[in-house]
C-alpha cells in the first residue's frame, strides 16, 4: 500500500483536510470520509453522471477524479446547492415539476443544471438536452427534467431582472 | 397547489409536492449504499469469468492471509436447501436454484456468477483479496441461444430440471434432464376453423435480445448479524418482506430473526425483488461480528442480476378482408437464464390480450441458457409479444387497407371478452386509449418529410392486487402519520397519502407518510405488478375508515349520544342537532377522550381489471446509416383514476423511453464464449436525454370498479407498445419491416440495403 | 483499484525525470477520464501516476504566425471555448464537443485522447486532418512526430519510457479552408464512435475546386488512419459528387475494421464512405465561409 497523504480542499465553502490513499476517488472520499452521500455512484466509469460535482467552477464526474487531484480545489456538491434551509430555483422546480421518480440521479442532475445555468442562463430545449446527456435517468424519460430546468432558468431570469 | 383536475374529488387529481421531495433534491435521502455503521466492513465478490464450467476447487487461503481481510465466504457457508419450492410473495422459487444463484454450488452457469465473497477493512483490500482466491474450473460448452438450448443434443445446464407442463400442455415425453423447464399451452375456440375463415393470414418470426432494467442505483445490502442471533438488513429493494423471507429461507433461520430496513431505492423496474447480496453479507457478518456492506459494480449488475429474457417467437394472425380478427397462433421461447423462471407465462397470456380473438392457440417455453437468471422487468413478457402481435396487426391493416387505429378499435378487448388463457375481462379501457390516440392532435396532423414515418401500437398489463397493510395515527394538530410497507420507487407514498387524505377530507400535506421496516408495519407484497397505488391505496383508505369509526365513537362520547347518531363526512364528524366537529377539532380532543387514534387497514382480496395503452410515434430514418431519430411521441393510457397526474404522466413517459431504448439499441451482446461484451452504460446504451423528444401523454380514465376511487396501476403498460410502434413507424418511413430487436443501425441498414 | 503512488511535479523536466526513473511503470495523468477507468477495471496497473495537468507547457493554448499550440493537458472545454479554434480549427472543436459528456469535457484532453491511443478516439481524426504534429519531450531531448504516426496499435503508441507528450501543434490555416468532424454512434451522445471522420479542405478562390484535402478516419482499423490517398485524390478536382464519391471510395479502400458490439465490419466500411462524403461536404461549406447545418450527434 502506498503512503497516505493529506489533501486539503474546500467543500461547499468549508475547508476540509483528509487523509487518503492515491487510489481513492474523490467520490469515495466525499461519501465515505466526509459523509456527503448526496453524491451518488451509479457506474464508476463516468457514464451516468450520478456523481457529478462542481470542481473549480466546472462540472466533473467525481468517480473519475482522484481525491489527491483535488488538492487546493473548490468543490460544490448537492449538499451545497440549497441556501441554508431554502431550496434554490432548480431544486424547487424539480419538486414543482415532479421531475424525479426514484431520485437517485437527481443530485447529479441538479448539480449539472447549476453548471449549465451558470454558463447559459437561458438554454433552449436542445441546449438542456445536450448539456445533460451525461446524466442518465432511467425513470422519467427526461421530459419533466428538461421542463424543470427551463422553468428554473426562467425563474432565475425573472428574479435577476427585478 | 394545483387545482383539482377531477371534480369528483378534493385531493385526488391534484398535484401536490411529494413528501420525500425535499430530501431527494438536497441529497439527504439515504439510499442503500449510503448506509454507514460503526465498525462496518466492506465486501467484494469473486465472480466467474466463464459462462459454463464445473468448479473443481476453490482455495481461499491466500485471500484470508491478506492483512485487512476479516472473512471469506463461499457456498459452503450457506445451508443445503435440497428440493424445496417456497412461495416468496410474487411467485414460487426452487430454493436449490436460489441458493446456487447467490453463491455457486459446484457449477457456474453464467459469466458473473458469484463464487466467493470477502469482507475487509476497506473496499480496496476486499477487491485485492478477491484476486487472490484460486478457482480451478472445468470448462463446459456455453449454451447461448434459446432455440439451440431446446435441441435434443444441447448441453444441459441443470441436471435437476424436467419439463413442467402448464395449462393444457401435454406431459413431457420422458423424464430426462433438459433445458426446457416449462411448457405452456393455452387454447381457445378452434384455431384451424378460425384461420379457415380468414381472408388474410400473416405469419412472421421474431427475435428479441436480452435487456436489462438499467436502474441507476446498483444492488446493495448491509447486514449486521448480531450476537443475539438477530439480523438487520439495510437494503434498497422493491419488497422488504420478500427480502426478509428469501434471506431467512436461504439461511434457514426464522423470519422473525430478520429485520429488513428498506432504504430509499434508486429504481427497480422488477429487478430488485430477487435476493443476491443479503445472505452473503449475513454470512460475512456472522463470521466477523461486524456489519458488512456489499455493493455491486455496474458490470456486476449487468452480468449477474436479473435482466429480461431474449426470445424467439413465431406469431400468426388471421383476419377477414372487412377487418375482423378471426384467429391467432403463437409459439414463444424465452431465455430463462441459468435457472427456470422467465416470464413466459405472462407472455403467453399477453400475446393476444389487446384483442377479442375468437380462436387462439399459444404455446410457450421457459428455456435455460448460460446467461444470468432472468427476472421481472416492467410488464414482464408483454413487451416481447406486443412487438410481434402489434407489428403483425399493422401488416394486416396495410394489406386490407384499413386504418390501424380503426382496426384496433373494431377488434379491441372489452368487458366480457375472454382471453385465450381463460380469464374474462371486466370493464377495461383498450378502446378508449386507441380512440384517444386517434383523436389526438398528433395523429390528426399529417407527417411530412422524406424518410419519415408514423406508427401506432397498443399494449396490455394485468396489474395485480396482492397483499398490503397500512396504519395511520392521528396527531393532535390534525395531521396524520401514515405508515405503510410498500417501498417507494416513484412517488407512491404521496399517491397513497393522497387517498388517505381524500378519505378523511384533509389535505395531502396534512398526511405524513413513511415506509416502515418489517418489524413496524404489516405484511406488504412487493412494489411490483403496478399494485402499490391500487392495493396499498386500498389499505390506506381502510385505515382512514378505521379512523373515521373511532372518531365517530369519540364524538358520540363528547356529545353524549349513541354512535349510530354520528357520522363522518366532509372532513369531520356530524351529530344530531347540527352538531359538528372538524377532523382538526377532533384531533385536538384526542388526549382528553381516550388517547391515540390509530387506524389500521389491509388489502388482500382486491384484484385489478387490467390496463391498456396505445402509443403513436413519428420517426425519421437516416437511410445511409440505418439510424432512427424519434421526432414526436404520444402515449395514451387508461389510468382508471389518476391520483397524482404528474406521476402518472411520469410513469408513461419513463416507460415509453425505456421501450424506445429496447426498440433501438439496448441488448446483451455476447461473444461466442458467453462473455457479455457491453456490460457498461457506455456500450449498453440506455437513452440519454439527447436521444428523445418530449413525451406527450394522454391520461384516459376508465375507473376500475375494484378500487374505491377507480385506480388502475400505471407503471408497466407504457413499456409495451414502443418497440412495435417504432417498427411500424420505420416501415412507414422506409418500407422495411423489422422483426428483430434491437432495431440497431447495422441491422436496419442491412434491411434497407436489401430492398 | 490497485495501490499506486501519486506524484505532482512542477516542471516538465521533473516530470520526465520521474517518468524515466520508473522506466515504464509510471503513467502521466492528465484528465484521467480514460486512465482512471482503465485502472479500475484492471486493464492498466501503473506503480506511479505523474500528474502533469498543472504543468505550464501542457496548458498552453495559443495561436501565433506558425499556427496553433494546444498543450497536451488542455481540457476539451477550453479548446472548444477558444475563439481561434472555433473559427479556424473547427474540426477540433467539433471533436472536443462530443468526447464523453460535458463533465468528461471538463477534464479530458486531446493529449490524453491521443496517448490512450484508442482506435475510436474522437479527436485523433481531426488532429490528423488539421496536420497536427506531436511535440514530445524525453530524457534525451525533444522530438516531433506527425499525429498520424503516433499510434501504433490499440492502446499503443511511439512514446518511449520517460517520454511525455507536451503539445500538439497545428499549422496555420490557409485561406478558403474549412474542417469538420463527425462520427456515427447509435445514440446521439455519450457513445464510442462506430466510425469517426475528420476532414480539412482548402478550396481555390472560386470555392469550386479543391486545392488540397486531408482526411482522418477513426474506428475502422487498429489505429486511427490518415486517408492520404483519399485526400490527395481531391487535389485540383472540382467540388462535385464525383470527386467526393472517389474520395469516399478511397477511404473505404483502406478501412479494415472488426466486428464487435459497436458494429459489424460491413457496416463500418459502408459508413466510412457515407461519413467521408458528409464530412467533406460540411468542410466545403465552412471553407466557403458559410454555416453548416449540423445537429451534433445526429
Amino acid at each position: 500500500m502506498s503512503a497516505k497523504r493529506v489533501v486539503t480542499f474546500t467543500v461547499n465553502g468549508d475547508q476540509v483536510e483528509i487523509l487518503c490513499e492515491p487510489r481513492q476517488s474523490l467520490l469515495e472520499v466525499l461519501r465515505d470520509d466526509l459523509d456527503l452521500t448526496g453524491t451518488k455512484e451509479g457506474c464508476s466509469n463516468g457514464n451516468c453522471g450520478a456523481c457529478t460535482v462542481i470542481m473549480d467552477g466546472r462540472p466533473v464526474v467525481s468517480c473519475l477524479v482522484l481525491a489527491v487531484e483535488a488538492e487546493g480545489a473548490e468543490l460544490r456538491t448537492i449538499e451545497g446547492v440549497a441556501c441554508g434551509s431554502t431550496l434554490d430555483e432548480v431544486q424547487a422546480a424539480f419538486l414543482e415539476g415532479a421531475a424525479l421518480q426514484c431520485g437517485i440521479c437527481t443530485p447529479g442532475i441538479i448539480v449539472q443544471t447549476e453548471a449549465l445555468l451558470e454558463e447559459n442562463p437561458n438554454p433552449t430545449e436542445d441546449d438542456v438536452r445536450f448539456y445533460l446527456a451525461g446524466n442518465l435517468c432511467r425513470c422519467t424519460g427526461y421530459d419533466k427534467i428538461v421542463r424543470a430546468v427551463q422553468a428554473a432558468a426562467e425563474k432565475r431570469q425573472v428574479a435577476a431582472s427585478n | 397547489m394545483a387545482t383539482a383536475e377531477n371534480p369528483k374529488y378534493k385531493v385526488i387529481g391534484t398535484r401536490p409536492i411529494r413528501h420525500d421531495g425535499a430530501d431527494k433534491v438536497t441529497g439527504r435521502a439515504r439510499y442503500g449504499a449510503d448506509i454507514q455503521l460503526s465498525g462496518m466492513l466492506y465486501g467484494a465478490m469473486l465472480r466467474s469469468p466463464h459462462a459454463h464450467a464445473n468448479i473443481k476447487s476453490i482455495d481461499t487461503s491466500k485471500a484470508e492471509a491478506l492483512p485487512g481481510v476479516r472473512a471469506v465466504a463461499t457456498s459452503a457457508d450457506l445451508p443445503e436447501q435440497g428440493d424445496r419450492v417456497v412461495e416468496l410473495g410474487e411467485g414460487a422459487a426452487n430454493m436449490r436454484h436460489l441458493t446456487a444463484n447467490v453463491l455457486a454450488r459446484g457449477k457456474v452457469l453464467y459469466r458473473g456468477h458469484s463464487i466467493a465473497a470477502v469482507a475487509a477493512d476497506n473496499i480496496h483490500i476486499a477487491e485485492e483479496a478477491i484476486k487472490l482466491i484460486e478457482v480451478e474450473y472445468e470448462l463446459l460448452p456455453p449454451v447461448m441461444d434459446v432455440v439451440g438450448a431446446m435441441a435434443e443434443n444441447a448441453p444441459v445446464l441443470n441436471d435437476d430440471i424436467r419439463t413442467e407442463s402448464v395449462g393444457s400442455a401435454p406431459p413431457a415425453k420422458d423424464s430426462k434432464p433438459t433445458n426446457v423447464a416449462k411448457h405452456f399451452l393455452f387454447e381457445k375456440g378452434d384455431v384451424a376453423a378460425g384461420f379457415a375463415e380468414a381472408d388474410i393470414i400473416v405469419e412472421r418470426e421474431f427475435d428479441t435480445a436480452m435487456v436489462h432494467q438499467g436502474y441507476i442505483e446498483p444492488h446493495n445490502a448491509t447486514v449486521l448479524w448480531n450476537t443475539d442471533g438477530k439480523l438487520t438488513v439495510w437494503i434498497s429493494t422493491q419488497g422488504s418482506f420478500t427480502v426478509r423471507q428469501q434471506t431467512a429461507e436461504l439461511l434457514k433461520i426464522p423470519i422473525s430473526n430478520v429485520k429488513v430496513i428498506p432504504t430509499e431505492i434508486g429504481g427497480g423496474f422488477g429487478g430488485k425483488i430477487s435476493v443476491y447480496l443479503p445472505p452473503v453479507a449475513a454470512v460475512l457478518s456472522k463470521k466477523t461480528g461486524r456489519p458488512v456492506k456489499l455493493v455491486m459494480s455496474r458490470t456486476n449488475v449487468f452480468e449477474a442480476t436479473g435482466p429480461t429474457p431474449g426470445s424467439h417467437m413465431k406469431v400468426k394472425l388471421g383476419a377477414t378482408k372487412d377487418g375482423k380478427l378471426v384467429a391467432g397462433e403463437a409459439w414463444i421461447a424465452f431465455e430463462a437464464g441459468a435457472y427456470t423462471g422467465s416470464p413466459i407465462g405472462p407472455a403467453c397470456m399477453c400475446v393476444f390480450a389487446c384483442y377479442d380473438l375468437p380462436h387462439g392457440r399459444v404455446e410457450g417455453f421457459d428455456v435455460c441458457v448460460n446467461k444470468p437468471r432472468t427476472n421481472a422487468y416492467r410488464a414482464p413478457g408483454s413487451t416481447h409479444v406486443a412487438f410481434a402481435t402489434e407489428t403483425l396487426v399493422n401488416e394486416i391493416c396495410e394489406k386490407i387497407d384499413v386504418d390501424p387505429a380503426e382496426f384496433r378499435i373494431n377488434n379491441a378487448a372489452k368487458e366480457g371478452v375472454r382471453r385465450v388463457d381463460g380469464p374474462v375481462y371486466a370493464r377495461v379501457g383498450m378502446v378508449e386509449t386507441v380512440e384517444a390516440i386517434k383523436n389526438s392532435e398528433h395523429y390528426k396532423t399529417a407527417l411530412e418529410g422524406k424518410y419519415r414515418g408514423r406508427g401506432i401500437a397498443s399494449g396490455f398489463w394485468f396489474n395485480c392486487g396482492l397483499k398490503s397493510a397500512a396504519s395511520a395515527t392521528v396527531n393532535p394538530d390534525g395531521t396524520v402519520s401514515l405508515l405503510e410497507g410498500s417501498t417507494d420507487i416513484g412517488g407512491s407514498r404521496t399517491g397513497i397519502a393522497m387517498q388517505l387524505a381524500e378519505a378523511l377530507g384533509i389535505t395531502a400535506e396534512e398526511v405524513i407518510p413513511a415506509v416502515g421496516d418489517t418489524d413496524s408495519v404489516g405484511y406488504c407484497d412487493v412494489t411490483g405488478g403496478s399494485r402499490v397505488t391500487f392495493a396499498t391505496g386500498i389499505a390506506a383508505i381502510e385505515a382512514a375508515k378505521d379512523i373515521q369509526r373511532q372518531l365517530v365513537d369519540r364524538a358520540a362520547m363528547i356529545w353524549e349520544v349513541d354512535s349510530s347518531h354520528v357520522s363522518y363526512s366532509d372532513g369531520g364528524v356530524h351529530g344530531p342537532d347540527g352538531k359538528q366537529l372538524s377532523f382538526k377539532e377532533m384531533a385536538a380532543k384526542l388526549h382528553g377522550t381516550g388517547g391515540a387514534v390509530i387506524g389500521r387497514g389491509t388489502s388482500s382480496e382486491a384484484t385489478q381489471g387490467g390496463a391498456f395503452g396505445t402509443h403513436c410515434v413519428d420517426v425519421e430514418v437516416d437511410v445511409d446509416l440505418g439510424k432512427v431519430q424519434i421526432l414526436r411521441y404520444t402515449a395514451a393510457q387508461d389510468a382508471g383514476t389518476a391520483i397524482h397526474p404528474s406521476y402518472v404522466e411520469g410513469q408513461m413517459q419513463g416507460g415509453a423511453v425505456q421501450g424506445i431504448g429496447w426498440a433501438l439499441n439496448e441488448e446483451y451482446w455476447y461473444d461466442e464464449q458467453g462473455e457479455m461484451r457491453n456490460s457498461t452504460y457506455l456500450d449498453y446504451r440506455i437513452p440519454t436525454c439527447y436521444d428523445v423528444p418530449m413525451i406527450d401523454t394522454i391520461i384516459v380514465e376508465v375507473p376500475d370498479p375494484q378500487h374505491p376511487y377507480g385506480v388502475r396501476g400505471v407503471g408497466e403498460v407504457p413499456i409495451c407498445p414502443p418497440p412495435a410502434a417504432i417498427a411500424n413507424a420505420i416501415y412507414d418511413a422506409v418500407g422495411v419491416r423489422m422483426h428483430d430487436l434491437p432495431m440497431s443501425p447495422p441491422k436496419l441498414l442491412a434491411e434497407i440495403l436489401k430492398k | 483499484m490497485h495501490a499506486f503512488d501519486y506524484q505532482s511535479p512542477s516542471t516538465v523536466a521533473e516530470a520526465i525525470e520521474l517518468m524515466a526513473k520508473h522506466n515504464g511503470s509510471a503513467r502521466p495523468l492528465a484528465g484521467g477520464t480514460d486512465l482512471i477507468d482503465q485502472m479500475r477495471v484492471g486493464r492498466l496497473a501503473p506503480d506511479v501516476l505523474i500528474d502533469v495537468k498543472k504543468l505550464d507547457e501542457l496548458n498552453v493554448l495559443s495561436a501565433d504566425a506558425a499556427g496553433l499550440h494546444v498543450g497536451a493537458a488542455v481540457p476539451c472545454y477550453r479548446i472548444y471555448g477558444d475563439e481561434t479554434v472555433n473559427s479556424q480549427y473547427t474540426a477540433l472543436a467539433d471533436s472536443c464537443h462530443i468526447i464523453g459528456g460535458i463533465q468528461i469535457q471538463s477534464r479530458a484532453s486531446i493529449g490524453g485522447n491521443l496517448c490512450n491511443s484508442g482506435p475510436a478516439a474522437d479527436s485523433t481524426p481531426s488532429m490528423i486532418a488539421l496536420g497536427g504534429v506531436c511535440v514530445i519531450a524525453g530524457p534525451s531531448g525533444s522530438r516531433e512526430i506527425a499525429v498520424e504516426s503516433f499510434c501504433t496499435g490499440p492502446g499503443k503508441n511511439v512514446l518511449e519510457p520517460g517520454e511525455l507528450l507536451v503539445e500538439v501543434r497545428f499549422p496555420a490555416r490557409p485561406a478558403n479552408s474549412g474542417s469538420h468532424y463527425r462520427r456515427m454512434i447509435p445514440r446521439n451522445e455519450m457513445d464510442i464512435a462506430v466510425v469517426g471522420v475528420g476532414a480539412s479542405v482548402t478550396l481555390d478562390d472560386s470555392g469550386q475546386n479543391f486545392v488540397s484535402a486531408r482526411i482522418g478516419l477513426g474506428a475502422i482499423a487498429a489505429t486511427p488512419l490518415f486517408a492520404e490517398a483519399a485526400g490527395e485524390s481531391l487535389a485540383g478536382q472540382p467540388v462535385n459528387d464525383e470527386s467526393l464519391e472517389k474520395a469516399a471510395a478511397a477511404a473505404r479502400e483502406i478501412a479494415s475494421p472488426i466486428t464487435d458490439m459497436r458494429g459489424t465490419r460491413e457496416y463500418r466500411i459502408h459508413v466510412t464512405g457515407v461519413l467521408v462524403k458528409r464530412v467533406l461536404q460540411a468542410a466545403i461549406v465552412r471553407a466557403r465561409g458559410e454555416q453548416i447545418d449540423y445537429c451534433r450527434g445526429h
